[in-house]
């Protein structure tokens, strides 16, 4: 079953920032659904809607392994189920 | 499909605004535990909770973790022990024997505290109920996470004023004896009017007789998320700062739900009820009182402070109980003083007095929580506050109750620090006048007539 997951990196734009990501997200076999990105207030601002029911890591582990990869880049990248925002913005 | 604004506004409310779930709280009925043996009761007892709750702190982690939300507490509440123990137990110390079991369980499965020491007495004591209550002291300095909660009064049976009497004791006792640690043993000790069933909150937690085998339930939080929100209507009516607190609550209570399923699912446990409170921490914008001060006082304790709470906690419950398939447990706004550091800042200045605190529990949820009085306070006079909130209670048909913590050795002026989610407090003024002569008359208050509201 598609397990759809909520990536978002916040930070300040520097280059190669969504390269990195999509290395990590490619070599651990997970699919990228949908992008969007903005810049609020001067940062940087992705979301990504990703699949991960391929992978051979669970979402705990791919969770801790991109937050680490954040911190190398100087950002903030999350990994949430997407149920939460769905229930709290979707009646 | 979600957008990114929507993303970041629920990861902000995460991050910035302190929204969590404030606790996993697992009930679990010990009734099939009872046994006139007393060792094999207890062995019964740390079997059964150490099977049912050998996931809930790992479950709840992960959930936490999946969904990038903080679980801040996984607790257990069970059976009133008073039932439990009731054939066994022959002296304090067959009943302390349990608080240590129930102890030594709750260290096992992980959780920081398990609920249910209690005793239901709101008509009358039997004399295990009565042994139990005279365990609490004893009870509660022996044992780290266990929390014990005595019913003293309710809507249909009135206040059993014997009972008061004897917890304006027990609190006290329960002060001394635990005096080396700021008498810390009060702050896991609470008198209720009006207890409910399923409330996940502690102290107050236990797992009631009308409750199945084992069930989850869940409590939200979010104080942080509503101020922020409300700072979007400055200045606008009261209809508009209705709506929006409505709108908050339905949002941090899809969260609790959302979480309660979840947990109920993986750890295959029915689940119980969400319960809607805005529970403050004493991390800075964690605050009830700072709402209330957004909704436009200066301080807390100022006139219309009232009528701010009681309008919170309704839009509270009005936006959560569409968000949650059960609602149960407190449900309301927790007003306590130490954990609130907008409560600690208005007494301090000397805004909120005792008086207009007991105002305040009569329109939300729960009563005179977490507030530290002179250790030299009569037990007489502690058993006329809780007298007067459970009346309350009663009267109104709500559910009340009494945390004061009379820390030994100290007065008012001084303050007394209980760390972590406790926080610490001023130690506030009580009324010196005497209530003896009312509180040793003995006996009860009858039950309130349920017509002529005037």
């Amino acid at each position: 079953m598609m397990k759809k997951t909520i990536i978002t990196v916040v930070g300040n734009d520097t280059v190669g920032i969504i390269a990195k990501v999509c290395t990590y997200l490619a070599e651990n076999k997970v699919n990228i659904l949908d992008i969007s990105q903005t810049i609020v207030q001067g940062y940087f601002n992705m979301m990504m809607v990703a699949d991960t029911s391929g992978s051979d890591k669970d979402t705990g582990t791919i969770s801790k392994d991109l937050s680490v990869l954040g911190e190398e880049i100087g950002v903030i990248i999350r990994c949430q189920h997407e149920d939460i925002f769905n229930k709290m913005h979707r009646i | 499909m979600i957008n990114i604004f929507e993303v970041n506004e629920t990861n902000k409310m995460i991050e910035q605004e302190n929204l969590d779930v404030r606790t996993i709280t697992m009930g679990i009925s010990l009734l099939d535990c009872i046994d006139s043996d007393l060792d094999a009761m207890n062995e019964k007892i740390y079997k059964k909770i150490t099977t049912l709750a050998k996931d809930l702190v790992s479950t709840g982690d992960k959930i936490a973790m999946e969904y990038g939300i903080p679980i801040v507490n996984k607790r257990i509440s069970v059976t009133p022990i008073a039932l439990i123990g009731g054939s066994a137990c022959r002296s304090i110390d067959d009943f302390v024997s349990i608080a240590k079991t129930l102890d030594r369980a709750a260290k096992t499965v992980g959780v920081n505290f398990l609920g249910g020491y209690s005793a239901l007495v709101s008509k009358g004591m039997t004399p295990a109920e009565e042994l139990l209550i005279q365990s609490i002291p004893q009870a509660l300095a022996c044992t780290e996470r266990v929390c014990s909660s005595v019913n003293v009064g309710s809507t249909k049976t009135g206040i059993d004023m014997d009972a008061v009497k004897l917890m304006g004791e027990i609190v006290l006792e329960t002060a001394k004896a635990t005096k080396e640690q700021d008498s810390l043993g009060c702050a896991k000790l609470v008198v209720f009017c009006n207890a409910p069933d399923d409330n996940p909150f502690m102290a107050g937690a236990f797992h009631g007789v009308t409750e199945a085998d084992c069930i989850i339930n869940v409590g939200v939080s979010g104080p942080g998320v509503v101020k922020n929100a409300l700072q979007k209507v400055k200045g606008r009516d009261f209809e508009t700062l209705c709506e929006m607190i409505k709108r908050t609550a339905f949002k941090v209570t899809r969260v609790g739900q959302l979480v309660a399923q979840e947990a109920s699912k993986r750890l295959g446990v029915p689940f119980g009820i969400v319960d809607l409170s805005l529970a403050p921490t004493p991390a800075i914008g964690d605050s009830v009182a700072e709402i209330l001060e957004e909704i436009g006082l200066e301080r807390v304790g100022a006139p219309g402070t009232t009528a701010a709470l009681a309008l919170l906690n309704d839009q509270v419950k009005k936006g959560g109980v569409m968000a949650a398939t059960a609602v149960g447990g407190l449900s309301g706004a927790f007003i306590p003083v130490s954990e609130d550091q907008g409560m600690i800042d208005a007494v301090n200045v000397g805004a909120l007095t005792i008086e207009k605190l007991e105002a305040m529990t009569c329109v939300c949820s729960v009563g005179l929580d977490m507030i530290a009085i002179p250790g030299d306070t009569k037990a007489s006079t502690i058993a006329g506050i809780i007298a007067d909130e459970a009346a309350i209670g009663m009267i109104n048909q709500k559910t009340t109750a009494v945390r004061v913590i009379p820390v030994i050795g100290k007065g008012v002026g001084e303050t007394v620090e209980f760390g972590g989610l406790l926080g610490y407090a001023p130690i506030m003024p009580v009324n010196r006048f005497s209530c003896e002569a009312f509180v040793e008359r003995g006996g009860r208050i009858p039950a309130p007539i349920h017509s002529f509201k005037n």
